[in-house]
């Protein structure tokens, strides 16, 4: 059977390489996807961890799915269905306090005084406001300051006018709020620790930045402006897990004709002639197409598949300089029975962040490279929305435990031992006899994400999203478009803009600037 | 009776001299009647030694000594040099034979020139690079993704350029045979119980070589040759007299006729290859080399400058004077420049805007001040656009080379 031609190749099967063959594929063009693992869907898959226990192997929750990937990819008639689409958040408290999040970015807050409900109210509309400003430039090529660079600008126009829009008052207090970090602005506005910890943690979470470091704010209006099913600033639970949007993706790209390639690890990219032709697998294999698209990480496409012999010297500095320290690490329980977090309510999202002080502390210790005394995390028990995470009657807590040192001083394997053991006393502190509960525990440090998913640093975002790695500067200035300096090469991982989280956004846009660019 | 200690400068005292000496520094200071000294490259380096005419005229008619250590040079080895050095640099360094030099230069992602200088390979993959400045940095971050190594070594050799119609005869008095020494070739001798490269290269345009050995044998080689150069008048020549010798060769050289793209601070003092003349040394289709494609583009847009050899009427040198169009209109400057007493022509280097270098050069004028008893004396001069070099005799490139 001879090979079928491709027009396309895109290089990693996670959520941005799978919107963007999809794009791709509705534009006319002949699809292969090709993912070094056994299942598609990079960040957005499960893992059986023990034996009957499956948690998702990275991210836990959606709140940032692009819409567009949504709707043109039908992901609900594929097998989307939520467990849950709006799932409260608890600021789980040691005494038993806790304070419960309801609705779109807190909308009621249950446990909260008068005048601090007041207060957020204020400061909530606020935040909202300005992150509807944002939102429409997620789903576009970013501008660049330069002529003739093919800028949108119409739509620029248009997102300029609506900035306008809100008002002097308003337009002054976005500018001045922008670049502000997220101590600040909780501290100007509120006073209850609960709230300001849960927000502050809500913040840095997936970055390398403390509460108090500067434009951390930014992140917390980024979350805020992402949207599932329509619902803004919403939080959701997939059903059967994460896998199950992995999946869901998959299928649609599949049944529009995009072929995926699982277990096809690519080995480099072909260039022949300063262009990009095709890949060559681990094994040797070569396939070549006019187009190819590297949906995994900037660092790892250029220094790696590309190689530096085919770039320039300042363009690969630039690649090398590129900020990708990963904070996260990701913590898989095997629970014999229910945590019993002062009776939180297991099906919410609970959040363990005392206060916004103590969300800083644990950014300290990762600042010289060490375990934090006391991390701060966000647990999610699947097991509790439905069957089939775990036996019957026993549990599966996943958690984002931050932070955790990229590069520990004392060594992978002492830091990963240290950061388990602070991770579950800080869990019994909170759930009083859940130590015992345990029958398996994983840990995921930011190296171990690195090895296994190939994120460089373990960044989650393939690359730091910061202020100075954002927008027209993301991945890094001089190449913010897609495209590379090799023609028919181009970006469209969660390296480039708008960065990453369950998205598809960065590989809808580049599909887009590709279809716009490139003749089929 | 006190033994006397050898002199271990305390390290500690460097800021009282801020300047190196060369390894050749007892024979140029000595030789130096004028004390007349510059910085060069962080040593303290001849500038002239004792009458310039004489010093210019040696080099075209005996033979002269040029004292070469502060050139910076790089050591470039491993299995991975020539794909290496065929990134950085713009030619070929896979083509260049071992026991061959070529003429190259280096650009950044913007096709911009960051430096000229010579790559001698040594061996297969044992390359040396010699420059004007220093490029540690950049060779370094250059280095990622290949399997080479980079380090420099211009205190580890001492290196002096033995130049003029005669240096052959000299180095055949002083036991080193190269008549079959081609052009921009080499050959090893032992020195003194080490090693001495003799390359045929240098700076004046003229016959020459240079010679390349440890510091520790510098005063050795130095003695040796004038030794044997006494019948031929062999002399020492300062950077003056080498200045006018390589003007006339119509040779550049970096930061008096191009600012290096990493030291520019003004955005359009950089040039390309294109702008120096230089583009024909680029190999397009070894694969990518830094700046291939800024150049691409650059070629198929064509480039604001160019860099053209000036003829101008007179005998009043026009060094840094502004060329312009119908004696209105601005379109260059000049950055060297002398009356050749080789050629008996007034001559001058210059970076002139497109296309006033080739169709529009008709018409065009430099503007000299010549300072006469106090006084500037304005002078507007007819130049005319000529061919480089100015001074290219045949002996330069025979081989085997006269026995004058």
């Amino acid at each position: 059977m001879p090979m079928p031609s491709f027009d396309a190749i895109v290089i990693g099967g996670g959520t941005n390489g799978l919107a963007c063959a999809a794009r791709l594929r509705k534009s006319g063009r002949n699809v292969l996807v090709l993912d070094a693992r056994v299942t598609p869907g990079g960040a957005a898959v499960a893992q059986d961890f023990a034996p009957g226990y499956r948690a998702p192997s990275l991210a836990h929750i959606v709140n940032m799915i692009d819409p567009r990937v949504e709707r043109e990819m039908d992901l609900g008639r594929h097998g989307l269905a939520y467990a849950n689409l709006d799932l409260a958040s608890t600021a789980v408290s040691r005494d038993g306090d806790h304070l419960v999040l309801h609705g779109a970015a807190a909308e009621r807050v249950a446990g909260l005084g008068a005048s601090e409900q007041q207060a957020w109210a204020d400061l909530r509309a606020q935040l909202l406001t300005f992150a509807d400003v944002l939102a429409p430039f997620k789903s576009m090529t970013p501008p660049r300051i330069a002529a003739g660079v093919g800028n949108e600008y119409m739509k620029l126009g248009k997102l300029g006018f609506g900035i306008r829009r809100m008002g002097k008052d308003s337009f002054r207090e976005f500018l001045r709020m922008l670049l502000i970090n997220v101590h600040d602005v909780l501290n100007d506005d509120l006073s209850d620790p609960r709230l300001k910890g849960i927000l502050a943690h809500d913040a840095v979470l997936g970055t390398w930045l403390g509460p108090r470091s500067p434009n951390s704010l930014i992140h917390l209006l980024n979350r805020f402006s992402g949207q599932v099913a329509g619902r803004r600033s919403a939080i959701a639970l997939p059903k059967g897990g994460m896998g199950s949007l992995a999946a869901a993706m998959a299928t649609s790209a599949g049944a529009i004709g995009v072929t995926i390639r699982t277990g096809a690890m690519v080995g480099g990219i072909v260039i022949e002639g300063d262009r990009a032709v095709g890949v060559t697998l681990a094994d040797g294999e070569e396939i070549r197409a006019g187009t190819v698209v590297s949906a995994i990480g900037p660092k790892p496409t250029f220094l790696n598949l590309v190689g530096a012999q085919h770039l320039d010297t300042g363009f690969v500095n630039r690649v090398r300089h590129m900020k990708s320290r990963g904070g996260a690490a990701k913590l898989h329980l095997a629970l014999k029975a229910a945590p019993d977090f002062r009776g939180a309510d297991l099906t919410s999202r609970l959040v363990l962040a005392p206060s916004e002080t103590a969300v800083e502390l644990s950014f300290n210790a990762v600042k010289y490279s060490e375990v934090p005394e006391n991390p701060v995390m966000e647990v999610i028990l699947p097991s509790a929305h439905e069957e089939g995470h775990a036996p019957s009657g026993r549990h599966v807590l996943s958690a984002i435990v931050q932070f955790a040192p990229h590069a520990p001083k004392d060594g992978p394997d002492a830091a990963r031992a240290r950061m388990l053991e602070r991770t579950l006393a800080v869990l019994e502190d909170h759930a009083t006899g859940i130590r015992g509960l345990v029958e398996h525990a994983e840990l995921l440090m930011p190296y171990d994400i690195e090895a296994r998913y190939g994120m460089a640093g373990g960044n989650w975002h393939h690359g730091e999203l910061s202020v100075e790695q954002m927008l027209f500067l993301r991945p890094f200035p001089g190449m913010a478009q897609y495209a590379t300096p090799i023609p028919g090469l181009w970006l469209a991982g969660a390296g480039c803009h708008p960065g990453g989280g369950i998205s598809g956004a960065a590989g809808w846009n580049a599909a887009e600037r590709i279809v716009k660019e490139v003749r089929a | 009776m006190k033994a006397e200690k050898t002199m271990q400068p305390d390290p500690r005292l460097h800021y009282l001299t801020p300047l190196r000496q060369t390894p050749f520094h007892a024979r140029t200071a000595a030789a130096n009647r004028l004390n007349s000294w510059g910085p060069w490259g962080g040593y303290t380096t001849v500038l002239e030694y004792e009458d310039l005419a004489m010093e210019h005229s040696a080099i075209r008619n005996a033979a002269t000594v040029y004292d070469l250590c502060p050139m910076v040079k790089y050591r470039i080895t491993g299995p991975g040099a020539a794909d290496y050095l065929n990134r950085l640099t713009v030619r070929n360094a896979a083509r260049l034979p071992v026991g061959a030099v070529h003429y190259t230069i280096w650009c950044d992602d913007a096709g911009k020139i960051l430096d000229d200088g010579t790559l001698f390979r040594l061996g297969q993959d044992d390359y040396r690079l010699c420059c004007q400045e220093r490029h540690l940095p950049w060779l370094l971050d250059s280095a990622i993704g290949f399997d080479v190594r980079v380090v420099e070594e211009t205190e580890d050799v001492a290196a002096l350029s033995l130049q003029g119609p005669c240096s052959y005869a000299v180095l055949k008095a002083a036991g080193f045979e190269v008549a079959e020494l081609k052009p921009f070739r080499m050959v090893d001798f032992v020195l003194d119980g080490g090693g001495l490269t003799v390359s045929r290269t240098g700076f004046t345009g003229d016959l020459g070589y240079e010679l390349w050995t440890t510091p520790d044998r510098a005063l050795v080689l130095w003695d040796l040759l004038f030794e044997a150069g006494a019948p031929w008048g062999i002399r020492p020549i300062g950077t003056q007299a080498l200045d006018l010798a390589r003007t006339e060769a119509g040779f550049i050289i970096t930061n008096l006729d191009f600012i290096p793209a990493h030291q520019a601070v003004r955005e359009d003092r950089v040039r390309s290859p294109f702008e120096l003349a230089l583009d024909w040394m680029i190999d397009w289709d070894k694969g990518h080399f830094n700046g291939r494609r800024a150049l691409l583009a650059e070629r198929a847009e064509g480039s604001p400058w160019a860099f053209v050899g000036l003829d101008i009427e007179g005998n009043v040198s026009a060094e840094h004077a502004i060329i312009y169009h119908d004696k209105k209109h601005e379109v260059g400057q000049i950055t060297a420049a002398c009356w050749s007493p080789t050629v008996k022509r007034n001559i001058a280097l210059a970076h002139v805007r497109r296309p006033y270098h080739s169709a529009k050069s008709a018409n065009l004028w430099v503007e000299v001040y010549a300072m006469r008893e106090l006084q500037y004396v304005k002078l507007m001069l007819k130049a005319r656009v000529c061919d480089r070099p100015f001074f290219n005799p045949p002996r330069r490139r025979a081989t085997p080379p006269g026995l004058f």
